[in-house]
């Protein structure tokens, strides 16, 4: 029972009705197909158990997460994990299908896991009910790629630039492809970043289209519509009122006082149609969510992450890196190549090292970047976490003008980042990570020890 | 995924750019590098000035201004900046601390500037805000109001309008508000 198969089994598996499961896709992974590249494509044993190996991180346990999880444990993934720092709200179950009633209250993440893991046998799915900021780059270091299913643009730019950082020129593994879905309404993306190589989230954050917002005086004197109403009631009169410390748009008290506001302001003006939900959906700014929209995405991420991982067939990602996706007018498809933009903040301009020895005062450093080729600045202006030196606005010139006689030691530490801005420079900034060149001791420390003596 | 490394490896030449070893510390978010740049580049006239409470949070300041002509000329007016980490997608929160009489900025200070709601733009920097609400003290705009009575007093009687602003400022009583006394 327990002995290994010697014939050639065409696929090695606990069972053979489990081993049914992977025949199709299996198809593709052994066979040679028109676009396979001979230089990467491998059908071997130990190419194909790859992927049982590679550890995914899927981010956002919501809509196009569950479509993410399913679609990579049906795709031959072994090693997942999630993270979600949300909870599951009842108006949730009509597409999150790995959900039930009485999951409402529950991690997503652990919620989601736990369905997946039952239903695909041989999968592990790790949940983290927590938030991606939690996490450090040990945590992000340990997987093969990252597939997003965020509806926010903060937490993109932030796993963006994460991954972005953790990009180290001596190790190959700390390149982490990021795929990233997204979806509003019937319209979607899907696009593959090689971080620090390809157009990264920053790069492409106009292709983000704003919120649209209403004009501060329309809601004030005449709403048109029920929305200004809430809006209304959401920016103006709970600042005058403030029926409770802090907005809580989960606290359905908070909601219900802002609805009441609302409903009161649009009988005045004659405008039906606020109602509780809707209040609901214009405060926490939701977004009307389409399941089919939702599979359609993550059925694209999940086929990029199923290419990149077996090189089966080419990939978005180094060429076209973005495919967008339409279904307001029938359907309308177009993929394309984002350009990496130069004055990205955060890919244009990586840290560059530089020596620098801490016993230079921050007037003798900023001196010695004026002599830099590559900077020739004339006003540089420096940040680290903390404000260095600032040369306008003339209030923080003169705030931080005592910066400059102390030490570079005194002020950052060895390994940390700094950011160098210009007027001269016009777009481009400049980040240099700090090495020090020598051992510094703080003067602070030398006095210390000379009182205690 | 080994194509992806060689290229890189071939940027790094081509860039023979070279990064630090060791650890990892502290970086630089986004929203920060935006905000340092555009203060860096701002460039004030005399009647404004800005105000950190903490120099090493630059997210978060106070901008004073101090109309030299017009009708609120001889006011010092004060407004906070808070700058969320989605900078340069999502414009500051700006407020004027006093109660004033503006049709533009209602009683809780809340200001009607189109660039800095329906019409922001990440293209679009501080100055342009900065340089936003100066304007609206030589040009309060009527047509756009926040305050509704100071809008539909502007519009009916410009005069009594501009007397009334003198009087708001002294910290006086206008239509049965007391404003805060804003003259220098």
């Amino acid at each position: 029972m327990s002995q290994p198969l010697m014939v050639s089994a065409t696929i090695p598996g606990p069972s053979p009705a489990m081993a049914s499961r992977w025949q199709y896709l299996d198809n593709v992974r052994r066979h040679t197909g028109p676009f396979t590249d001979p230089d990467m494509f491998d059908t071997s044993e130990a190419a194909v158990a790859q992927i049982e190996k590679m550890k995914i991180l899927v981010i956002g346990a919501g809509g196009l997460g569950c479509e993410i999880l399913k679609n990579l444990a049906l795709s031959g993934f072994k090693q997942i994990h999630v993270i979600d720092m949300d909870t599951i709200d009842v108006s949730n179950l009509n597409r999150q299908f790995l959900f039930r009633q009485s999951d409402v209250g529950k991690s997503k993440a652990e919620c989601a896991a736990k369905f997946v893991e039952k239903r695909v046998k041989g999968v592990s799915i790790t949940p983290h009910n927590c938030k991606i900021q939690d996490k450090d780059e040990d945590f992000y270091m340990q997987f093969t790629l990252v597939i997003c299913g965020l509806d926010s643009i903060e937490a993109r730019r932030w796993i963006n630039s994460t991954l972005v950082d953790l990009v180290d020129e001596e190790n190959q593994d700390s390149l982490k492809p990021l795929i990233d879905g997204g979806t509003e309404g019937f319209k979607g993306q899907s696009r593959v970043i090689y971080p620090t190589i390809t157009s990264c989230i920053e790069c492409q954050l106009d292709m983000h289209a704003p919120r649209a917002a209403v004009p501060l005086c329309t809601l004030a004197t005449i709403p048109r519509q029920p929305e200004h109403c809430i809006e209304w009631a959401h920016i103006m009169a709970w600042e005058q009122e403030k029926p409770f410390p802090k907005l809580d748009n989960d606290d359905p008290e908070h909601i219900t006082w802002l609805y009441k506001k609302a409903l009161a302001r649009a009988q005045e003006f004659n405008i039906p149609g606020v109602t509780y939900s809707l209040t609901q959906g214009v405060v926490k700014n939701i977004i009307p969510a389409i399941a089919s929209t939702n599979a359609i995405i993550a059925a694209s991420c999940c086929n990029e992450a199923f290419k990149i991982a077996t090189n089966t067939n080419p990939s978005l990602g180094a060429q076209e890196n973005y495919m967008m996706y339409s279904g307001n007018d029938s359907i309308y498809t177009y993929t394309f190549k984002h350009e990496k933009k130069d004055d990205c903040p955060v890919c244009g301009n990586l840290a560059r090292g530089l020596d620098v020895d801490p016993n230079l005062t921050l007037q003798e450093f900023i001196d010695s970047l004026a002599a830099r080729p590559e900077a020739q600045l004339k006003k540089p202006s420096i940040r680290a976490q903390k404000t260095l030196y600032m040369q306008s606005p003339e209030s923080l010139r003169l705030q931080t003008a005592p910066n400059l006689d102390k030490k570079i030691g005194d002020l950052v530490s060895n390994g940390d980042e700094i950011g160098v801005t210009d007027p001269s420079l016009g777009r481009v900034d400049f980040k240099y990570k700090l090495r020090f060149t020598s051992d510094f001791v703080s003067k602070d420390k030398l006095t210390t020890n000379g009182d205690a003596n | 995924m080994l194509k992806i490394w060689s290229m890189k490896q071939k940027q790094q030449q081509d860039a023979n750019a070279d990064a630090a070893a060791g650890t990892r510390k502290k970086k630089v978010t986004a929203a920060q590098l935006r905000v340092q740049k555009d203060l860096s580049e701002l460039a004030l006239p005399s009647t404004m000035k800005t105000e950190f409470p903490d120099p090493d949070d630059i997210l978060n300041f106070n901008l004073s201004i101090e109309p030299d002509e017009g009708m609120y000329k001889g006011g010092r007016f004060h407004f906070t900046f808070v700058i969320s980490q989605n900078f340069p997608h999502e414009a500051p929160k700006v407020k004027c601390t006093q109660k004033i009489y503006h049709p533009n900025i209602d009683l809780e200070g809340n200001v009607c500037l189109n660039i800095l709601r329906e019409d922001w733009k990440p293209v679009l920097n501080l100055n342009a805000i900065i340089v936003g609400l100066q304007f609206l003290f030589l040009e309060p705009n009527a047509s756009d109001p926040l305050n509704k009575e100071a809008a539909e007093d502007l519009r009916s009687n410009r005069e009594g309008f501009k007397r009334n602003v003198r009087s708001s400022m002294g910290g006086g009583t206008v239509k049965n508000q007391t404003f805060e006394r804003v003259l220098k």
